[in-house]
């Protein structure tokens, strides 16, 4: 019999729920503005960049290999950094792998964390021997380390982006399935489902209107850091030559090549791996405001 | 039931507590004063949002994040205690002024059991020895009424009842014989017959150590139980005061009146009850002139316009309302 | 509101029990919240069942509306047995049975809007409001529990503590329903708040016709608003009669210890109350004593409570009483307490 206090304030006139995590969201630390910058940036580096500066892995030019960062190239154009081992211009080669990582990080995430969604709700509301067969793949899973299920996985299948993708979807979608189970399993019995319940609701209804929106925010929030992981994932795939194809500009791939060369064209290896750390960065901030924006007690 | 109070033991004067909101600041204690003396229980009734609790906090030093004293004094035992440090603070609580809460989970240590948590009293701030403190904790389990003390010093707050919580808390703050106890609603979270025993632990313990006692609560009933004297609170101020009897048989204020009536009786033969129209009033913005005007049957021009300081009625008798003497003659007539 | 004579709810000997899994250092076993049952309802009439904690009030109130499955005993709804419906009967009856919850801050899909929440029930059960009507009928709905058209479109969280049970309310009254179970429906609410819901609880029963199953611990509430009322103690039903008869002439000495241990304005007073004040705590439903349940902090148990587990049946005192030796105690006619024996 807990005389439950009301707030010590009346109502406020706040508008959606979701309203309330985009106003808080309006009143950001500088940090945020930075990464938000970034990210824009590189966005429309990798969208645009390839386009102005087609990457074509087929055409060396081996009179321009190893030029430092400004070089003027045999055609003319500058190296704004630099040129690779077969005579490249290292900007382009950098764009088109942006566009590779972030392709394959958005489609990952996208798979992974749909299954993961499906699986988590399931496994959280229905609980039972559903809940226990998911859970427990889950745990297996785990116990292997990612990258090497990734590894074997990418192997097996052989390079190409399609089994870059499967394969990091795999390692990706207990993550997921965590998050969402976590917060099915704390809805389902909150006194409002109940009153879904009692007025007749079919678990169909109740799964889309009453668990789902309380799974989406954290859901959300990890989607936002997995991007961030599967793009150094994907990158250490390629890195190891197991990822994208030769004729495809990866991050990781260029790192591997500039592996040789690290004392004497040090910008090989040195733009991709900056422009990757920034990029994972950026989106570690974005994420971690995000979770701080939907939780109504932290302050950002 | 009434006792004569000689030097009062607590004397607030004017107090004013606010609140930082994103809204702006929220006022939630708008100048309050009220006095304490031994052997006495004063009740502080209001509903959510008057600031009753955090006018008990703030006497207890206990002030909330965000919020701040913005004027007043506290005299504890003829000293202001607003703005002392913790160090000073420490030295007060437990020894002279105590607090049990409403949630016993909430203020007992999960993880250590019941009989160190009492003996810890003794050993830090009488520096009894183990064995000595070990016993006195035993006796005062014993004189909340706790059956088998000397065996249930060694379990665990979750192993006890509600109630028994409830009794090890009292024991607790009770241990260094402070003189003044402040119960933030006590039994709101125990059973009927539970909050039955409890309410009769605290007046007898009352007797025997001629405690001064602050009541928090929102119930009119366990009020009408266990007080001698009523303070009652809306939106930050205390709008009437006076002894249970005297507040409950003709009550001074068109709140008071209001609450009465809100109450479903015996009498009442399943009549609709006469509620309050309308909400508590926003703390941030609250109406001009007196608080309670928009929801007042006797409101006039004047209650928008001017707040009513609290009016003498009587010896420590006094109401804060325009119209007082309407209100009276209106209880009067049912 | 005069009652019809035809039940419309009927419970006989419901028990409804959960197991305890054991694990380490815990026993297993299964506690029987509701230990066998027998209450009805009829139409147009509020039964109030009073208890503390434990008592398994809340319980009978979710096996009412289907939320939790009954052991053994039976629940029927105008002569249905519910365990005998198929999932379809089950939900078609759910129009017919709704239940108002006790915290207003956690029974409202906070993702809702207040014209979501209402429709939902429409949208459950097609057929009831053609969709034409159906801002109409919120409209409607709205204003009959004491809201604002303009609140339609808010969210729960927008929403004072009072404000929330009438939506929870409307909500309910959406489907028509010709039973209402209000399970503490009022006792998180503000004194003043509190008063305006039972009002609004007794208009409805007047213009609708709607019968209530009122759970409550506050007697003084209960005696308010209910013709009959049952007090439980321990998953059972110890004393069960028209308000007017429990509340004059308690019987059972539990009931008598709750009505004097119940705080009331008039205590100040002092003189003719009479104090009962229990001792010890409540028996642990997992392992009730044996024979009378409340025989351990009974003080008029004798050898027979601890043998033989007492009847609910009336024993000269106007209405059934579940006890060996019952003894009313007369309840002083103007303030209702207890008179000092």
């Amino acid at each position: 019999m807990t005389q439950l206090q009301a707030p010590e304030s009346p109502p406020t006139a706040g508008g959606r729920p979701a309203g309330t995590v985009l106003r808080r969201l309006a009143g950001l630390p500088p940090r945020a503005y930075l990464a938000l910058g970034v990210m824009l940036l590189f966005l429309v580096a990798g969208l645009l960049g390839p386009l102005l500066l087609p990457f074509d892995a087929a055409r060396t030019s081996p009179i321009d290999r190893l030029l430092p960062p400004g070089s003027v190239l045999s055609d003319g154009t500058v190296a704004l950094l630099g040129t690779d081992q077969v005579g490249q211009d290292l900007l382009s080669e950098v764009l088109a792998g942006m566009r590779t990582s972030l392709t394959v990080a958005l489609v990952t995430v996208l798979v992974g964390g749909t299954a993961g969604l499906l699986l988590g709700l399931v496994a959280g509301y229905f609980g039972g021997w559903a809940d226990g067969i998911i859970s427990r793949l889950g745990d297996i899973q785990l116990a292997f380390p990612s990258l090497l299920l990734a590894i074997l996985l990418a192997g097996v299948l052989g390079p190409s982006m399609v089994n870059v993708i499967i394969a990091l979807a795999v390692t990706r979608w207990v993550i997921f399935a965590r998050v969402v189970r976590g917060s099915a399993v704390a809805v389902r019995d909150r006194e409002f489902v109940d009153s879904a319940r009692v007025m007749g609701a079919s678990h169909g209804r109740v799964l889309l209107h009453y668990i789902l929106p309380s799974c989406l925010p954290p859901l959300l929030v990890a989607a936002t850091v997995q991007v961030g992981l599967t793009m150094v994932a994907e990158a250490s795939l390629s890195f190891l030559g197991l990822g994208a194809p030769a004729s495809q500009a990866s991050w990781g791939s260029t790192i591997a090549e500039g592996r040789d060369y690290l004392a004497s064209a040090w910008w090989i290896a040195a733009a991709p791996g900056a422009a990757l750390a920034l990029v994972v960065v950026s989106i570690g901030i974005l994420g971690d405001l995000l979770r701080d924006a939907s939780d109504p007690m932290t302050e950002l | 039931m009434t006792n004569q109070a000689a030097p009062h033991l607590l004397a607030v004067e004017d107090l004013a507590v606010e609140f930082d909101t994103p809204q702006g600041p929220q006022r939630a204690v708008r100048g309050v004063s009220f006095e304490v003396g031994e052997c006495e229980t004063l009740a502080i009734v209001g509903e959510s949002g008057s600031g009753k609790s955090v006018t008990a906090q703030t006497v207890m030093g206990l002030i909330p994040l965000r919020a701040r004293v913005a004027g007043g004094r506290v005299v504890l035992e003829g000293r202001d205690v607003v703005g002392l440090s913790d160090r000073e603070w420490r030295k007060l609580r437990g020894e002279r002024i105590a607090m049990i809460f409403q949630d016993p989970l909430s203020a007992l240590n999960p993880s250590l059991t019941v009989g160190y948590q009492i003996a810890e009293m003794f050993r830090r701030h009488r520096g009894m020895g183990r064995k000595d403190a070990r016993r006195r904790a035993a006796e005062l389990m014993d004189q909340v009424g706790i059956p088998d003390a000397a065996r249930r010093l060694d379990d665990h707050p979750h192993r006890f009842s509600g109630g028994m919580r409830q009794r090890v808390m009292i024991a607790m703050a009770l241990a260094l014989d402070p003189l003044l106890l402040i119960a933030d609603e006590p039994t709101t979270a125990l059973d009927v017959t539970v909050q039955a025993q409890i309410l009769r632990l605290l007046r007898e313990r009352q007797r025997t150590d001629r405690l001064g006692m602050i009541l928090i609560s929102h119930d009119l009933g366990v009020v009408a139980r266990a007080a001698d004297r009523v303070a009652v609170m809306y939106a930050g101020r205390i709008v009437e005061t006076g002894t249970v009897a005297e507040v409950y048989e003709r009550p001074a204020h068109p709140y008071t009146l209001g609450l009465m009536r809100a109450v479903p009786t015996s009498r009442d033969g399943g009549a609709p009850l006469e509620a309050i129209e309308g909400q508590p009033p926003s703390l941030t913005d609250p109406p001009t002139g007196c608080s309670f005007h928009p929801r007042c049957p006797f409101a006039r021009d004047v209650c928008r316009e001017s707040d009513p300081e609290p009016r003498v009625l009587g010896p420590r008798r006094a109401s804060a309302c325009h119209f007082t003497e309407e209100v009276i003659a209106n209880a009067r007539e049912r | 509101m005069p009652a019809s004579a035809e039940p419309l709810l009927e419970l006989t000997d419901l028990v409804t029990g959960y197991r305890l899994r054991s694990g380490i250092g815990r026993r297993g076993g299964e506690v029987r919240a509701v230990a066998g049952v027998s209450l009805t309802v009829r139409a147009g009439e509020t039964v109030g069942l009073v208890g503390e904690s434990g008592c398994g009030k809340s319980t009978i109130a979710r096996t009412i509306v289907g939320l939790v499955r009954p052991s053994s005993g039976t629940v029927r709804f105008e002569g249905r047995d519910l365990a005998a419906l198929s999932g379809k009967e089950m939900r078609r009856l759910r129009q017919e049975i709704q239940l108002v919850f006790q915290d207003p801050y956690a029974s409202l899909n906070p993702r809702m809007t207040v014209a979501a929440l209402i429709k939902e029930a429409w949208r459950i059960h097609p057929g009831l409001v053609p969709r034409e009507r159906w801002d109409d009928e919120v409209r409607a709905l709205l204003d009959r529990v004491g809201l604002r058209p303009e609140h339609a479109g808010r969210y729960p969280h927008q929403f004072s503590g009072g404000q929330r049970q009438r939506i929870s309310i409307a909500r309910a009254l959406a489907v028509r329903p010709r039973l209402i179970v209000c399970d503490e429906a009022v006792s998180a609410l503000d004194v003043s708040v509190r008063a305006q819901i039972l009002n609004l609880l007794q208009d409805l029963q007047r213009d609708l016709g709607v019968a209530y199953l009122f759970i409550s611990h506050d007697l003084g509430v209960v005696r308010h608003l209910c013709d009959q009322v049952a007090v439980m103690y321990l998953g059972k039903i110890v004393e069960i009669g028209s308000k007017e008869s429990v509340y004059r002439d308690p019987s059972h000495p539990y009931t008598q210890a709750l009505l004097s241990a119940a705080p009331s304005l008039d205590d100040w007073r002092g003189g003719e109350r009479g104090e009962i004040v229990l001792t010890g705590d409540v028996p642990s439903p997992l392992d009730p004593p044996s024979g009378c349940r409340f025989r351990t902090r009974c003080w008029r148990a004798q050898e027979r409570c601890r043998d033989e587990e007492p009847a609910l049946v009336d024993r000269d005192t106007g209405h059934p009483v579940a006890c060996h030796f019952p003894e009313p105690i007369p309840t002083a006619a103007g303030t209702g307490r207890l008179v000092k024996e």
